[in-house]
């Protein structure tokens, strides 16, 4: 735009920017949390925006659930190669042997578990301070979210206490065994974070677009069917042509029946939608509160 | 760019204020229904919750207010933030608290805004609070506010009553002379009149809908614009051996706090006084010739000199003050008071100094718009003027002319707690920079 006027993305881009730099500034230990997902990728292009032609001053950290989708980590693994940038990842499968993350009797989502992992990962590399690519867009405890988000030294957040924040001077002090969560694109939307993708002609992983799929009816979703969730028996069983809209874990990640296989078709088709992306997630729907209890914990 | 995706042009934040039962998380609630901005499973939660607070009915406040005790207390504890669309703009909202011990979040949510909504309840009129809010919304120089006169359905849709409260309002905003753009508007949030559609009801009332005001109000021109301002955030230096071009490279990393900056453009370098120029402006797409407040971008000056973190930019016209003795009116956040003699961390643009409170001038009664000379202490909530001295000499402008370099945090040492919000009086006069030009 002209007049010395900037658009919505080039208003989000900038205080994005201007937060990333904080953090390179004022910690000492950041981690950029990447999992291949569409926000963390706009994530990387802005700390690239951000710190260019300078490398990115901290490293990439992935709490690998085991359920991942492959494609995703394929994706992770290529791009943080291209980016040159150094790649930690934690799987909560390690945590499990190591008896940090221990799951209860019978659970089989690896949800509640990657919360211990983190943790512990933050532990093992003294991280004073972790970008996420969170939203507050996605679910009304998230809303509540500050960019930079406090957490005790057991990794809790306390939403009635939160720091207030004002103008764009964040509190970065934390005390040691604390830390900080950071979320640059708190105020982003889906819409945005595809409008961006479109502009900076990002790549992003092939399951976003539509492509065959074997998925099974439950609990009113798609969900793919894999080795770790066979149907059962007079389940719901369909050949769709799906994409997902939302990255979780392979075993409760709704399916979309779509036809969207460019970022055009992705960005008419989240216009005219009419459920909200957070929808097609099984984790958050278990109460109200889902969300909220799980950022309490330590959650992103 | 295809039909679907036509981009609304630009962002407006606004925050809205109001009382308790005032109807503020309703009204938001209201615009995101009215413009489709909910979706069927954000609908679906609503009717889930609606036995908890709604007795049976849909309540539109559980949209804003996320946390489970706020639900099942029917009060809003905590800055909500929202988002919708309409063609024409894009909107980021600040849900924020009306009781009396979260006005730390009322000013939370103001000091990013452009635009303030407070709320009254046509049938009680001004009270108390309503006063408060304006207060704030002109301390904080929000450019826009609308007085939303909401329950209009209660009082009988009556102009009389409409006139009655905007005459109350008129006969006191005066006094806060720095909100020019006032908009008075009679709506009823919960049957949604006036707020997206214009109601049936009102007649006599020709103005726009909410929504239409919010839409159309000029922004452009919120920023400072006339006087360039960069504070350093961070010296980008690749340290590349492998790359001659990026061997040498030096650039200042940070967000423009005011102004214009052209390649080739003179500028001082404070606090060290020397004069310099830019080089090149760059950025990750590429060089510009020229950029402007609020952009991210990396300066590259013509002379290697000596400048880091917490340094600032300047133009040569239009400068700046700089001194480490302050005067600014402040915003107290937390529990332990504000008194004489203690000592804070004090951030402003992107430096942090120590700074010791050497007097409290006086304690604004927010009410009446009264100030009390020399209290004791400023406690929660309090809002007052004091004097600050800064170990190091910081470089600043008045609140009133720029926000950005007008602003800063104060921060209790220990806990780490964010505990004042500062606006900073313009300074006593302006820095006299010895010319020494670095070239020669």
């Amino acid at each position: 735009m002209n007049n010395y006027h900037l658009d919505h993305l080039q208003y989000l881009e900038t205080e994005a920017i201007h937060i990333m730099r904080e953090v390179a500034a004022e910690f000492e230990r950041p981690v950029l949390l990447f999992s291949g997902g569409k926000d963390s990728i706009c994530m990387l292009r802005l700390a690239e925006k951000a710190f260019r032609p300078s490398d990115i001053p901290m490293p990439l950290l992935n709490v690998d659930t085991g359920h991942h989708f492959p494609e995703l980590n394929d994706f992770r693994d290529r791009r943080a190669q291209q980016l040159g940038a150094k790649l930690i990842v934690r799987k909560v499968e390690d945590a499990i042997a190591a008896g940090i993350a221990v799951p209860a009797p019978g659970e089989i989502s690896r949800n509640r578990l990657q919360i211990p992992t983190l943790l512990a990962a933050v532990e093992e590399f003294r991280f004073d301070c972790a970008i996420g690519g969170a939203r507050r867009d996605e679910e009304k405890a998230r809303a509540k979210e500050r960019f930079f988000s406090f957490r005790d030294a057991f990794g809790q957040w306390d939403p009635k206490n939160q720091r207030p924040e004002i103008w764009n001077l964040y509190n970065a002090r934390v005390n040691p065994g604390e830390h900080m969560r950071i979320f640059p694109l708190s105020n982003w939307t889906e819409m945005d974070v595809w409008e961006y993708i479109k502009r900076e002609e990002l790549e992003v992983p092939t399951i976003y677009f539509s492509h065959p799929r074997k998925c099974v009816r439950r609990h009113g979703q798609w969900l793919p069917v894999t080795d770790l969730m066979p149907p059962k028996p007079r389940e719901e069983v369909g050949d769709l042509i799906v994409r997902v809209r939302t990255i979780g874990d392979i075993i409760s990640t709704g399916m979309v029946e779509s036809r969207a296989d460019s970022v055009d078709d992705i960005l008419a088709e989240i216009a005219a939608a009419r459920v909200t992306e957070r929808g097609s997630r099984a984790d958050d729907k278990a109460s109200e509160a889902a969300m909220e209890d799980r950022k309490k914990a330590g959650y992103f | 760019m295809s039909p679907h995706t036509h981009h609304p042009i630009d962002i407006l934040r606004f925050n809205t204020c109001g009382s308790v039962d005032d109807g503020k998380s309703t009204l938001i609630g209201r615009l995101l229904y009215d413009s489709k901005s909910l979706m069927e499973d954000q609908l679906d939660a609503l009717e889930r919750s609606a036995d908890i607070t709604g007795g049976g009915q849909i309540n539109l406040a559980n949209l804003t207010d996320g946390l489970r005790a706020e639900r099942e207390q029917g009060i809003t504890i905590d800055v909500a933030y929202r988002y919708f669309a309409t063609p024409k703009r894009k909107f980021i909202v600040a849900d924020t608290p009306g009781h009396v011990q979260y006005t730390r979040n009322m000013v939370t949510g103001a000091s990013t805004a452009n635009l303030s909504i407070v709320l009254v309840d046509a049938r009680l009129g001004v009270i108390e609070q309503s006063r408060r809010h304006t207060y704030i919304a002109a301390l904080l120089g929000i450019p826009h506010l609308i007085i939303a006169v909401n329950k209009m359905d209660l009082v009988g849709w009556s102009e009389e009553r409409f006139r009655e409260i905007r005459d109350e309002f008129e006969s006191f905003l005066p006094r806060l002379d720095v909100l020019r753009d006032i908009k008075f508007i009679p709506i009823s949030a919960l049957n949604g009149d006036n707020v997206v559609t214009p109601s049936p009801h009102t007649p006599w009332y020709e103005g726009p809908t909410l929504l239409g005001h919010l839409e159309n109000v000029h922004i452009a021109s919120d920023w400072n614009m006339h006087a360039f301002r960069f504070p350093v955030q961070w010296v980008n230096r690749p340290n590349n051996p492998t790359d001659p071009a990026l061997h040498d490279f030096r650039g200042l990393s940070g967000q423009i706090a005011g102004g214009i900056v052209r390649v080739g453009q003179p500028v001082l370098t404070l606090r060290s006084g020397l004069k310099t120029s830019v080089k090149e402006i760059w950025t990750y797409d590429g060089p510009l010739k020229e950029a402007f407040c609020p952009q991210s971008v990396t300066l590259v000056l013509g002379d290697d000199v000596d400048i880091s973190r917490g340094d600032m930019l300047v133009g040569l016209d239009h400068l700046p003050g700089m001194g480490s003795d302050l005067r600014a009116n402040v915003c107290w956040m937390q529990q332990r008071p504000l008194q004489r003699g203690k000592k804070y961390s004090l951030k402003h643009t992107t430096q942090t100094v120590q700074a010791v409170v050497t007097g409290i001038e006086s304690r604004m009664d927010i009410t009446t718009y009264e100030p009390q000379p020399e209290p004791a202490e400023l406690a929660l909530n309090d809002i007052g003027e004091i004097r600050l001295k800064t170990a190091k000499p910081i470089v600043y402008d008045g609140y009133e002319h720029n926000r950005l370099t007008g602003s800063f945090v104060l921060i209790e040492q220990g806990t780490n707690l964010t505990a004042g919000a500062g606006m900073l009086l313009p300074p006593l006069e302006a820095v006299k920079p010895e010319y020494s030009d670095f070239a020669i």
